[in-house]
């Protein structure tokens, strides 16, 4: 009776899992692209990884925070040196929500780089940028710069005197460099004085250029993951990379993704 | 038997230093249509031009079949199963092997042709979208000529911080302050100190050390919406910077903090009885004062730059103002 119940049962789910399934399989069938969603999120890591290890993860939620938020705020936005103060206000004071997603993205920048940092720490504490994963920690460099260079073009969009004087000495700065600085002051500020050209320039880098950049970077990023592995933390008495069974790391030969074990040499 | 792997390309040109001088090239067509667009530029064209004719020779050498340096790879594989062809569906194309005496396959021609017209392309559109980027920033810069009202407004003898707009047509963005006073006559003609309010540290507004007369003021109109406002100060105590607290005298001599040299100034000139603003300049420090004051003046260079002294060599060339 018992058995018998647990049989219909089974096979009504097998009906409910068949449906919900089918449509999967015919996009794997055609792409391969759950086959690659389920590696890259069941893909093995070591045992002992803890929470230090989700800050590259909380920082990626944070600068998709960032893009979301921008998409909508530009679509109120005007990056025109007599409005941007006023859609601004107009984004705060008046239209629903306003408030709430330009907040996000204000003190979002702020998590986004603190973020950035604390992530950087611990990798830089657990020696986890060190062989084979020095490019990574490179490409994480580049994307450091990035986001500081967001947060650089971004300031001014506001346009009002805070942003105004602090992008004025951002680019002074910046033209301070020797040889090239001066060139380098003009291009930023599209001519030898600040002005209009000056803010659509900050927001088509602050809302394309650098965020395309980030984007490929973060691509980058990711696939260095994935390929290498997530590092042990520097106590581990355990083969990064998973698996203990592997007869590679049993013999205690340092490998790509799978080091030997720690204390073996 | 082993296939015969693609990458297996024994006859791979040297390293050639050609390609690094037709950058050269490229890099001084870019700065010479900054700085000099009649004689730079050419020669920048003509260093990319000859480098890159001999860069493409140098590359294309074996193809034209001009003497081969490198010995050629022997083969384990006796040429005729080579000749064969290679079923599409083992993962080569399925075209013969070229025979041992052809010198130009043409799987070499089509992959070659490929990326080079493929670099054209991309040329085509980069080269003009990059240029559309950069070069508008450094031409035709420069500082109009702003009319600031009747030398009456100006007393003599009396501070005026003076704001204007740099071109009315752009509205409050191009709004410039200056601080201006009448020395008098010198030599029969009228004498102005007229110090620009941009801090020679990084840029931010110098204020006057002293009190301005705010009940004072008076907006003088001009031509396309020119609205120069005037209001009298007492600079007593130099000009001072809120931003990093530079301190300059009422000379625009630096007295303390972080500035590199003396406050900028404004060329002038007396048109019709009006003072008309001129272009800015650098002035690394002013001896003496009024209208006798020695001015140390240099082209105008950013804030926080050396315009003197062994740092002047940090910045050797100025992009055009």
């Amino acid at each position: 009776m018992a058995t018998a119940t647990r049989t219909r049962k089974s096979a009504r789910r097998q009906k409910v899992e068949a449906a919900i399934t089918y449509p999967l399989d015919w996009l794997e069938e055609r792409s391969g692209l759950v086959g690659g969603i389920k590696y890259f999120l069941f893909r093995k890591v070591p045992g002992d990884t803890n929470w230090f290890h989700t800050l590259g993860s909380a920082t990626l939620t944070a600068f998709l925070v960032q893009a979301l938020t921008g998409v909508i705020l530009a679509m109120y936005y005007k990056p025109d040196p007599n409005s941007a103060y006023q859609s601004i206000n107009h984004i705060t004071n008046d239209l629903t929500l306003g408030w709430l997603v330009r907040g996000m993205h204000k003190w979002g920048a702020s998590v986004f780089i603190i973020l950035l940092f604390f992530h950087m720490a611990r990798v830089f504490l657990f020696g986890a940028y060190k062989y084979p994963r020095e490019l990574n920690w490179i490409v994480g460099v580049l994307l450091l710069v990035f986001g500081m260079l967001e947060g650089f073009t971004g300031y001014l969009l506001p346009w009002d005197q805070t942003a105004y004087w602090a992008t004025v000495v951002g680019i002074n700065l910046n033209g301070t460099a020797p040889i090239l600085g001066p060139f380098l002051a003009d291009f930023l500020r599209s001519g030898s004085e600040i002005g209009g050209d000056t803010l659509s320039r900050f927001y088509s880098m602050h809302m394309l250029l650098i965020p395309g950049a980030i984007f490929g970077l973060i691509g980058l990023h990711l696939y260095l993951v994935i390929r290498l592995g997530v590092s042990s933390p520097p106590w581990s008495r355990e083969a990064a990379g998973g698996d203990f069974t592997d007869p590679v790391a049993e013999n205690g030969r340092s490998g790509l993704t799978r080091p030997g074990p720690r204390g073996n040499g | 038997m082993t296939e015969p792997q693609h990458e297996d390309r024994p006859h791979l040109p040297g390293p050639s230093l050609y390609p690094i001088a037709f950058a050269a090239g490229v890099a001084c067509i870019l700065v010479g249509l900054i700085v000099n667009p009649k004689i730079v530029a050419p020669i920048g064209a003509a260093i990319a031009i000859v480098f890159g004719f001999l860069w493409a020779r140098d590359a294309t050498m074996q193809y034209r079949g001009a003497p081969e340096p490198i010995e050629p790879e022997v083969r384990e594989v006796p040429p005729t199963t080579q000749a064969a062809a290679i079923p599409a569906n083992r993962g080569e194309a399925a075209m013969p092997e070229p025979a041992p005496g052809e010198r130009f396959p043409r799987s070499k021609f089509l992959e070659a042709s490929t990326l080079g017209l493929g670099a054209v392309i991309g040329g085509l559109v980069t080269v003009p979208a990059i240029g559309f980027m950069i070069v508008p920033a450094f031409k035709d810069q420069g500082y109009p000529e702003v009319d600031l009202g009747p030398l009456e407004n100006f007393t003599e003898g009396k501070w005026f911080v003076t704001s204007f707009f740099m071109h009315p047509e752009g509205g409050e963005v191009s709004r410039r302050t200056a601080y201006i006073r009448n020395n008098g006559q010198l030599q029969g003609k009228p004498s102005f100190t007229i110090i620009s309010n941009r801090c020679a540290h990084l840029g931010c507004p110098v204020q006057p050390n002293g009190p301005v007369q705010d009940n004072q003021r008076k907006v003088v109109k001009g031509e396309k919406g020119q609205r120069v406002t005037m209001t009298p100060t007492i600079p007593a105590g130099g000009f001072g910077c809120p931003c990093h607290g530079g301190q300059y005298d009422p000379e625009g001599n630096r007295t303390s903090g972080p500035p590199v040299r003396a406050l900028d100034r404004y060329q002038y000139s007396i048109v019709q009885g009006h003072l008309i603003l001129g272009t800015p300049y650098s002035v690394s420090e002013v001896d003496g004062q009024g209208k006798n004051a020695q001015i140390h003046a240099y082209k105008l260079a950013g804030p926080g730059q050396h315009v003197d002294g062994w740092e002047q060599i940090l910045y050797p060339i100025q992009p055009p103002h």
